[in-house]
């Protein structure tokens, strides 16, 4: 059978029954990027300002990195500490950003492409308890379906034609739509743009600006902080302009993207952060593990965040420098003295 | 005649399914193993990928996340989850691994939810993840997974990826591409491929250990039978040996 048939066989193209959450419209998203500030100037903040000012009650949020791995654990600890309510949340290999944001009962609506779990760690009671608990409005997707949502928003479109989903029950409970190649009559999925209000993204370094370096994989970062409408950054330190200059092609997220910026060294603890330190598996297990008592995970979490003020405190609480030269350690794979 | 677990034997049997010069994706345990494992024996120059962006890594250790630093180590790149997705959408990615709640006779793959109501799962697991696109995307897809009726059914109460669908051509009519679909099902008791016209689950050969009754009654729907039935070859000493000090030492998927 060739396409043309293909195509007049399937001239009832399917969609998606779930809801969209965001709005795809790429007007309306350039109407926003229009008012954009592009100045180059400081951005220099503080994790209870940036949530504060730049994440409000409903927003419809993205977090950097892959789960437990580059995540900007300072800004989700806030999130949950200013008790921040109805957000959406897109879960895009979401592991422990996952974990952090569901202690707060952040959110009540997701894209899922994968939640719950913690990869090789096993999967989270409490996260499970509260997605089994129809609280949350949900539609389905995929990892690579989120990242194309993604990229054509950072493309200024409004959607992405691919070749997943169908055929499945994720594309029955997504919102995508099927299309016809207007070129080859060969059918395609469509994915919807996701334009975020809010973004975090832990980075290895950046300037005062927000120009950004990041190593290791990038997941989907540079789309994200193309794609979002407010982008913060925490990094691991702060690096002066001449290093961006110096070296323009390493530059990853441009400053015309971002809104703010917060020095947070060992910012993605217990998350891995590349060449930095390896994930603290214990802290990561007894997080796993208290959460299948509701009681005793609640005081944990009253400790763990509501009775630190910020995320130094966190650090120290669970072992401090010392620590994070164990996991230097064994992320640069040599044997501590 | 070497001791082993029933790990180690689906590990051994996936392995030998990667040949040299092949593309893999991979995710964390069992998959990762196998591909380390062909690595270090029959396919040195086997390209090992993760999801979340590694591309060829010299894994000094098995990787916790698929996207942790282990995934790049010493790699070809360190690139993206949209770079990973598009090599497998341009057909450059031959194998994959996958795993799930429950599969189907044309082996589609379930690991979103067990329950009737989508909005209130009975049981909710981590959904698609990469799973789906993989399974759209790659060439052939492999699952290493333990054999029993209630996970081997034609009840699956949510297709998450795609395999032959309803059977025959309903793949390709989809709108997957040509070509593409479900190769191995690797289990504790033998090891199946699909039949070319109907797409349904056909066993080719049987594990040590095991017969065509354990098979069928491990399975909750009728498996076709190949023409000839052979033994699974069993794990070599030499595989064993690197599986167990080279591949994974500390004994995190083969276990204790």
């Amino acid at each position: 059978m060739n396409k043309k048939k293909i195509a007049q066989k399937n001239n009832k193209l399917k969609s998606g029954q779930n809801e969209l959450f965001t709005n795809p419209d790429a007007d309306v998203a350039r109407e926003f990027f229009r008012t954009k500030s592009r100045a180059l100037k400081p951005k220099l903040s503080t994790v209870e300002e940036i949530v504060r000012t730049y994440l409000h009650d409903g927003d419809y949020i993205v977090i950097g990195g892959f789960g437990a791995n580059r995540i900007p654990t300072a800004i989700l600890h806030e999130i949950v500490r200013q008790g921040k309510k109805h957000l959406g949340f897109a879960g895009h290999t979401s592991t422990h950003d996952f974990q952090i944001l569901v202690a707060g009962e952040c959110f009540d609506r997701c894209d899922i492409a994968y939640i719950i779990g913690l990869e090789a760690r096993g999967l989270s009671p409490n996260a499970r308890r509260y997605m089994e608990s129809g609280k949350v409005k949900i539609t389905e997707w995929s990892n690579a379906t989120l990242s194309w949502r993604l990229k054509a928003a950072a493309m200024g479109l409004s959607f992405m034609p691919a070749r997943n989903l169908m055929g499945t029950d994720t594309f029955k409970y997504s919102a995508s739509k099927e299309i016809i190649c207007p070129f080859t009559g060969q059918k395609y999925v469509a994915h919807p743009a996701l334009y975020p209000d809010f973004a975090a993204i832990h980075v290895h370094e950046c300037d005062i600006y927000g120009n950004a370096h990041v190593y290791g994989a990038s997941v989907s970062d540079q789309d994200l902080a193309k794609a979002s409408k407010r982008v913060v950054l925490t990094t691991e330190r702060i690096i002066p302009t001449e290093k961006i200059r110096q070296n323009p092609e390493a530059t990853f997220i441009p400053f015309w993207c971002v809104d703010a910026v917060v020095e947070m060294p060992f910012g993605s603890y217990p998350g891995n952060m590349p060449y930095e330190y390896f994930s603290d598996e214990e802290h990561l297990r007894e997080w796993l593990m208290i959460e299948k008592n509701p009681a005793e995970f609640k005081k944990f979490i009253d400790k763990q965040i509501f009775g630190t003020k910020n995320f130094y405190e966190y650090l120290e609480l669970n072992g401090g420098i010392e620590k994070m030269k164990k996991l230097r350690a064994i992320e640069l794979l040599y044997d501590q003295k | 005649m070497a001791e082993y677990n029933q790990l180690e034997l689906m590990i051994c049997v996936a392995a030998r399914n990667l040949e040299d010069g092949s593309t893999v994706v991979v995710g964390t345990g069992a998959p990762c193993a196998a591909a380390m494992l062909a690595q270090k024996t029959h396919s040195p120059n086997i390209c090992i990928l993760f999801e979340a962006g590694g591309v060829a890594p010299i894994l000094p250790a098995m990787p916790i996340s698929v996207g942790d630093s282990r995934t790049f180590h010493q790699a070809i790149m360190a690139s993206s989850m949209p770079e990973i997705m598009e090599t497998c959408q341009r057909g450059m990615v031959d194998y994959t691994f996958l795993g799930g709640a429950q599969v189907d006779m044309y082996g589609n793959i379930n690991s979103t939810m067990i329950g009737t109501d989508h909005s209130k799962p009975t049981v909710r697991f981590p959904g698609s993840g990469g799973a789906n696109d993989l399974a759209s995307l790659c060439w052939r897809t492999m699952m290493m997974t333990v054999q029993d009726a209630k996970r081997f059914t034609n009840n699956i109460d949510f297709i998450t990826s795609p395999g032959y669908l309803q059977g025959g051509n309903s793949r390709y009519e989809a709108g997957l591409p040509k070509g593409t679909g479900p190769y191995r099902i690797i289990t504790n008791m033998a090891i199946m491929g699909f039949d070319d016209e109907t797409k349904r689950m056909q066993v080719i050969s049987i594990n040590p250990g095991y017969t065509r009754k354990d098979v069928q009654d491990n399975c909750g729907f009728e498996l076709l039978w190949a023409d000839t039935i052979n033994e699974t070859d069993a794990p070599h000493e030499s595989e064993l040996r690197i599986l167990r000090t080279e591949v994974d030492p500390d004994r995190y998927i083969i276990g204790r």
